[in-house]
């Protein structure tokens, strides 16, 4: 059911995704912070069935998998981008939106350990529905969603702007990691950190030294 | 050492209006009205209730909880409205299991305060959201986990309350709620009141004194 669902919504989606997409192709802020050589993008990505948590509409503060067909890259950080846009550009429905239209991923790493940094723009703060219930659901949405398209993650650091924040919007605590997968990651990670500078490599020792302690 | 205190927070304040709905309700001035029914419910209860704010003012999330931490038998509870939400329901919310500080000083990590207390926090938030459930349809059972900011550095059994919410078409929606919230959480505290211990922490080297 949920398949033909996403077979009958993709193309508005593929839509909005390209939408996004361009939207942040644009911004010089997002040049500057692709600091990692690019993994090459085939045409040839093949089509997989991917699983996006939304929320459930006419309950309260849940989420429900919906499967949509993309093309996805096998190179797990490249996938991890492809997926958060999906999941950035939103539903058809836009009540079932669990994250702010305007928000950017900025960027994306895996660490060796298998912790990922996701750096937004700051509309993923500012846009958000503020209160505990709104902002644990986006992130609830972010992680479930990874973990089930990328079993490479193992825990998820949320960063704004390059910059470890307070809160997300008031209330979720962003100092901390979230557990995205309690599975032991499929194969050990190359380091692809080393190009990375600035305060999102402080932001980065900062979470690989609390990761050792 | 009793439970005889409680630390409520009527959460933002100032510039931080916190929640806004389409109708113009304001979570900052909500949740003032909400914490002053609140701590009368607890009066009556007998217990001695500390204010983080009492006016429009904005202390620190750390300020806050400094509130509670200056304190001994004390707990402390946040108060919250919702932009989202079933309207009419309330949810309790505590801290994840935290890991044990390696901190080998015998004190507790600013940072991690409330490391030691999660358990406590977790029976606490149970009771006062079995009370809120009885009153409000459609409201958890127990008390849901997040990583509320304002709960990580409390020293102290700690929770956080939210109710649904400021989207409401009519202000007196929330209105009617709030002594419903009052009375849930003063019964909550007092049936948490046997279960308060202090918990035992890590024994300091010698020479520390915690």
């Amino acid at each position: 059911m949920a398949v033909i669902a996403g077979a009958l919504y993709f193309p508005a989606l593929r839509r909005q995704v390209n939408r996004a997409k361009q939207l942040t192709e644009k911004t010089a802020e997002q040049a500057r912070r692709e600091l990692l050589p690019p993994a090459p993008v085939t045409s040839g990505d093949p089509m997989v069935k991917a699983r996006m948590f939304w929320g459930a509409n006419g309950t309260d503060g849940a989420l429900v998998p919906v499967t949509v067909e993309l093309p996805l890259s096998k190179d797990p950080v490249l996938r991890a981008k492809e997926i958060l846009n999906t999941l950035l550009a939103g539903p058809v429905d836009s009540e079932a939106r669990t994250l702010p239209p305007d928000a950017a991923l900025l960027a994306f790493y895996i660490l060796p350990d298998g912790t990922a940094i996701a750096d937004f723009s700051e509309a993923l703060t500012t846009s958000i529905p503020s209160g505990i219930q709104s902002e644990q659901l986006a992130v609830d949405s972010i992680t479930r969603t990874l973990e089930a398209n990328v079993p490479q993650v193992q825990r998820l650091k949320i960063l704004i702007h390059g910059q470890e924040v307070d809160t997300l919007a008031g209330h979720l605590d962003l100092k901390q990691t979230f557990q995205v997968s309690m599975k032991e990651a499929p194969a050990p990670l190359p380091s692809r950190v080393s190009a990375i500078t600035g305060p999102i490599k402080r932001a980065i020792e900062k979470v690989e030294g609390g990761a050792k302690k | 050492m009793g439970l005889n205190i409680v630390v409520l927070d009527p959460a933002h304040g100032g510039s931080d209006l916190g929640a806004r709905g389409t109708e113009g309700i304001r979570e900052s001035e909500v949740v003032l009205v909400l914490a002053a029914q609140v701590k009368r419910a607890l009066e009556e209860q007998g217990f001695q209730v500390l204010m983080t704010r009492y006016a429009n003012e904005d202390p620190s999330f750390d300020d806050r909880s400094a509130r509670a931490n200056a304190q001994r038998g004390a707990v402390f509870i946040t108060l919250h409205i919702a932009s989202t939400g079933l309207g009419g329901t309330a949810r309790t919310y505590v801290m994840p299991d935290m890991p044990p500080s390696n901190d080998t000083s015998g004190l507790i990590p600013w940072d991690q305060a409330q490391a030691p207390f999660v358990g406590l926090s977790r029976k606490l938030g149970d009771m006062v959201q079995a009370q809120l459930a009885m009153r409000f349809k459609g409201s958890p059972p127990s008390a849901l986990v997040a990583p509320v900011r304002q709960l990580r550095t409390t020293a102290a059994p700690a929770i956080a309350v939210e109710i649904s919410s400021v989207s409401v078409q009519d202000r007196a929606e929330l209105d009617r709620m709030i002594p419903g919230v009052a009375e849930a959480v003063a019964h909550g505290v007092v049936a948490f009141r046997p279960s308060y211990v202090v918990p035992v922490l890590p024994a300091a080297p010698p020479g520390v004194t915690p």
